[in-house]
C-alpha cells in the first residue's frame, strides 16, 4: 500500500477537539502518520498517492453501537457481504452486531463461529455481542468471562429485557467484578405487553394497543438503583422518552457512570409519521411524541445522551406486508445513519462537532475500542462527506438486502464520498 | 320500482368504507339518506330489489359475529347481489396464509365488495390496497365499526328528527371498543356533543384529543344527554385485570332507571349488542321499549348496511 495524503480537507475529530482546514497523512500500515494544519508533503516519494478533498468533510469513520447481522440463520434477511456494503456506503467502518441470531450467540463455539465468518465475509471492523443470558430466556448468565475472552466485546439481549430483579442484581454484581459491558434494552413486559405503539393519541386513534413511556422508564430506575450496588460497566440501548431523560438525568447529577444510546429513528421521527399503518415505522423502543423527539435531541446536546445508533433490523418485506399488530418490528438504517444525522445539523438542533462526537469517539470510548479517532497512530478508518449535497432516500437503492427503510422518499442533505478502512479505499461514491 | 334509477356511487370518495375518520360529512349524509328509503323496503311484504344482480359480495369473518354477519348477509341478498360468507377463524389462515395471500386469492374470483371483520386493527386499509373491489369495514381490532356507527346515527335521526345539537354519552369500555371511537367521530362530525363516561382503567390516552368530553362519574357524565350509549363489557375484563369485579362496576357504570335520571327527560338509551344483562345496563331497562332503542339499532343495521353496498360497489 502506497502512503496517503488527503489535502484540502476539513478536518473534524471530535477526540482531539479538532475542526480545522488542513491535512492527513496515513503510512503504509494504515496508520494516521500525522494530522492538522501545517503538516507538509512529505519529500517526494514516488509511492505517495495524494487525495484531493476540495474542502470536503473528513472524518473518522463511524461506529455503529446496534446492528442486526442475518448470520447465522437469517441469511435472508441481511449477511456479512451486504450489511459490509450498507455500512461502508453510510461511512461506518466499525459494527457492534447483535447476538440474537439463529442460533443466538451465547457460547464459546457460537462466537468462535461468527468471528470466522465476519473475519471471511466482512470488510469492516465487527464486534460482536453475545446475549446477557442463555438463549435470551432472561434467566440465566451467559459466560461473561469466556465469551469476553474469545472476543466479545458486550453483553446484550438486544430487544428483550431482563425482567426478574433478583437476576438482574446478580449480572450486574458479577459483571462489576469482571469488567464487561452490560448493554440492556429497557422494556418492562407486563406494562408493554402486546404493544408496538407508543401510548397516546396515535394509538387511541390507531385502535393499536400502546405502550407507556412508563415500561421504559421503570427499568431505567430499577437498573441505576442496582448500580448504585453493583457498579458495573451498564450502558442503555435505547431510550425513547423524556420520562426516562428524567431519571437519566437524577442519576446523572448523582455521580453515577453509565451510558446512554439513542436510535437514530427516534431523533428523526415521530409516532405521527406511522400515519395510516406503516408497518415499517414499527419500531422498538417505539417511535414516541414529537415532544419526546426534542427532548432528545437536547439530551445529546447537553450530554445526557453519549451515542447514536442506526438499531439496523433487516426484516424481509413478508413479515411487514401484515396487520400492523402483527408486523415485525425493526427497520435498516446503517447506511443512513450519518446522513439522517446531519439532519439535526442543516436544521440547527446540533452541532457538527456533536453529531460526529457521539457517532465516533463516544462509542469506542464506551466499548473500549481504539476506533473514532483520528489521532497520530490510530488506524487510518476515514469517512469522506459533502455535508451539502441533497439527495433522497429510495428503499431500491440501498445496499441492505432487506429494504425495510423508515425514510423512504426523505429528503437528506449530506452523502458520504468515500470511506476508507486501515487506508484502504473501500467506498467510492 | 322507485330506486331502479341509478343512484350513482358516491362520487370523489375513496372506493372503500374504511372508517369513518376516513369519510366526509356529504358521504355520511348521502349514505344515511339512501338508508331511509330501506327502512321502509325492509317493513314492505316484497323485500326483494336487483340493485347488485350480478354482483359478488365475500364477507370475510375473521372473528366471531352474529348480527354483523346476519346483517350483512342480508342486506347483500335483498340487493340481489350472490353474498358468499367465510367464516376465516377456522380456514387457511390457520394453516399460515397471510392476510394479503387471502385476499389476492379471493380477488382472482372477481368479487365486487368484500365486508371485512378482522380482529387487527388496520386489516381493511391493509386488504384494501391489495384487491380491486370495494372493502367495506365491519369492525377491526379497536379502531372502526363504520356501519355502526352509522346504524346509531341512522337510529337517532329516525328517533329524535336530528343529531346537530344532540347530547350523547357513551358509556362503558371505551378503551377496547371500535363501536366508541367510531361514533365519536360520527356524532362528533354531525354535529352533536359527545361525552365519554368510563373507569379510568377503560378509558383511551388522550380520548380528550378526539373531541369529546371524559367523566368517570355517571352522574356528571350523562347530564342533560339526549341519548345514552352503553358498550359492553366482556366477561375477561371485570375480575380483576380491569376492574375490581362486575358487582363493582354495575355499581358505578351499569345503567340503571336512577342513573337514568341524571340524563335529559326523553333521552333514550341505545347498546350495539351483545349485551350483558345486570352488568353493564339493567335488564328491565334494557327491554324498555319507551327509552331503549336497542331492537330498532337491529333493524335499521339491515338498511345502513344495504345503503353501504348500493353506494360502494362499482
Amino acid at each position: 500500500m502506497k502512503e496517503k495524503f488527503f489535502i484540502n480537507a476539513r478536518i473534524i475529530d471530535p477526540s482531539q477537539q479538532m475542526d480545522e482546514k488542513g491535512s492527513v497523512l496515513v503510512d503504509i500500515n494504515g496508520k494516521i502518520k500525522a494530522i492538522g494544519k501545517n503538516i507538509k508533503k512529505p519529500v517526494s516519494d514516488q509511492k505517495l498517492e495524494i487525495i484531493d478533498l476540495e474542502g470536503n468533510i473528513l472524518i473518522p469513520g463511524i461506529v455503529d453501537m446496534k446492528a442486526f447481522v442475518g448470520e447465522p440463520g437469517f441469511e435472508y434477511k441481511e449477511n456479512f457481504r451486504t450489511l459490509t456494503q450498507a455500512a461502508l456506503a453510510g461511512g461506518v467502518t466499525s459494527i457492534v452486531t447483535m447476538p440474537n441470531t439463529n442460533p443466538i450467540i451465547d457460547n464459546v463455539s457460537m462466537v468462535d463461529f461468527i468471528i470466522r465468518r465476519g473475519r471471511d465475509k466482512a470488510a469492516v471492523n465487527l464486534f460482536p455481542c453475545a446475549s446477557l443470558t442463555k438463549q435470551l430466556d432472561g434467566k440465566l448468565m451467559t459466560e461473561f468471562g469466556l465469551l469476553s475472552a474469545r472476543g466479545i466485546i458486550a453483553f446484550s439481549d438486544v430487544t428483550k429485557t431482563v425482567q426478574n430483579t433478583e437476576t438482574m442484581a446478580r449480572i450486574m454484581n458479577y459483571a462489576s467484578d469482571i469488567g464487561v459491558l452490560i448493554m440492556q434494552h429497557a422494556e418492562d413486559y407486563e406494562l408493554s405487553k402486546n404493544s408496538c405503539i407508543n401510548e397516546g393519541e396515535i394509538s387511541t386513534r390507531l385502535g393499536l394497543e400502546g405502550v407507556s413511556p412508563i415500561a421504559e422508564k421503570i427499568i431505567i430506575e430499577r437498573d441505576l438503583s442496582l448500580l448504585s450496588e453493583y457498579p458495573c460497566r451498564y450502558h442503555i440501548n435505547q431510550v425513547s422518552s423524556r420520562h426516562s431523560l428524567d431519571v437519566i438525568k437524577i442519576n446523572k447529577d448523582l455521580g453515577k457512570k453509565f451510558s446512554v444510546g439513542v436510535s437514530i429513528n427516534n431523533l428523526s421521527l415521530n409516532e405521527n409519521d406511522i400515519g395510516d399503518f406503516k408497518t415499517f415505522l414499527k419500531l422498538s423502543p417505539p417511535l414516541r411524541t414529537e415532544d419526546d423527539r426534542v427532548a432528545l435531541v437536547e439530551a445529546i446536546k447537553n450530554g445526557l445522551i453519549d451515542v447514536i445508533v442506526s438499531d439496523h433490523t433487516p426484516e424481509d418485506e413478508e413479515s411487514k406486508r401484515l396487520p400492523f399488530a402483527q408486523a415485525a418490528t425493526g427497520a435498516i438504517g446503517i447506511e443512513t445513519l450519518l446522513p439522517l444525522a446531519l439532519e439535526m445539523y442543516h436544521n440547527e438542533s446540533l452541532s457538527l462537532n456533536k453529531i460526529i462526537q457521539t457517532l465516533t469517539i463516544n462509542p469506542s470510548k464506551i466499548l473500549k475500542i481504539n476506533k473514532g479517532s483520528l489521532a497520530v497512530g490510530c488506524d487510518a478508518d476515514i469517512c469522506i462527506i459533502d455535508l451539502e449535497a441533497p439527495w433522497v432516500v429510495k428503499a431500491d437503492k440501498l445496499k441492505s438486502k432487506s429494504k425495510n427503510t423508515a425514510i423512504e422518499n426523505r429528503k437528506l442533505q449530506g452523502k458520504v464520498l468515500k470511506t476508507f478502512l486501515n487506508g484502504e479505499l473501500v467506498f467510492n461514491l | 320500482m322507485a330506486v331502479t334509477k341509478n343512484t350513482s356511487a358516491i362520487k370523489s370518495s375513496p372506493k372503500h368504507l374504511l372508517g369513518i375518520q376516513n369519510l366526509s360529512i356529504l358521504e355520511a349524509n348521502k349514505i344515511l339518506e339512501e338508508a331511509k328509503f330501506f327502512i321502509k323496503l325492509n317493513r314492505s311484504n316484497s323485500k326483494k330489489l336487483d340493485i347488485l344482480r350480478g354482483k359478488t359480495q365475500i364477507n370475510l369473518f375473521f372473528e366471531p359475529s352474529t348480527r354483523t354477519q346476519s346483517s350483512f348477509d342480508l342486506a347483500g341478498k335483498r340487493l340481489g347481489a350472490d353474498v358468499m360468507t367465510m367464516n376465516m377463524s377456522n380456514s387457511a389462515l390457520k394453516k399460515g396464509e397471510t392476510l394479503i395471500d387471502t385476499a389476492m386469492t379471493l380477488n382472482a374470483m372477481h368479487p365486487d365488495l368484500i365486508v371485512i371483520r378482522h380482529q387487527d386493527s388496520g386489516a381493511p386499509n391493509l386488504l384494501s390496497q391489495k384487491v380491486n373491489c370495494a372493502v367495506i369495514n365491519a369492525g377491526d381490532g379497536r379502531r372502526e365499526h363504520p356501519t355502526q356507527a352509522l346504524l346509531d346515527a341512522l337510529t337517532i335521526i329516525n328517533r329524535k328528527g336530528k343529531i346537530e345539537g344532540l347530547k350523547i354519552a357513551i358509556c362503558g369500555d371505551i378503551l377496547h371498543s371500535r363501536v366508541a371511537r367510531s361514533n365519536i367521530y360520527l356524532m362528533n362530525m354531525l354535529g352533536a356533543e359527545v361525552n365519554i363516561i368510563a373507569p379510568k382503567t377503560l378509558m383511551p390516552s388522550c380520548i380528550n384529543k378526539l373531541g369529546v368530553k371524559s367523566f368517570t362519574d355517571m352522574k356528571k357524565g350523562l347530564d342533560s344527554c339526549d341519548i345514552v350509549m352503553m358498550l359492553i363489557l366482556q366477561n375477561e375484563r371485570m375480575q380483576g385485570s380491569f376492574l375490581p369485579s362486575k358487582r363493582e362496576y354495575y355499581e358505578y357504570f351499569g345503567l340503571t332507571s336512577d342513573k337514568l335520571k341524571y340524563a335529559s327527560k326523553d333521552a333514550l338509551i341505545m347498546h350495539p349488542g351483545p349485551m350483558n344483562r345486570g352488568v353493564e345496563i339493567d335488564t328491565k331497562l334494557a327491554d324498555d321499549i319507551n327509552v331503549s332503542l336497542v331492537k330498532e339499532q337491529v333493524e335499521l343495521g339491515v338498511a345502513v348496511r344495504m345503503a353501504c353496498l348500493k353506494l360502494y360497489c362499482k
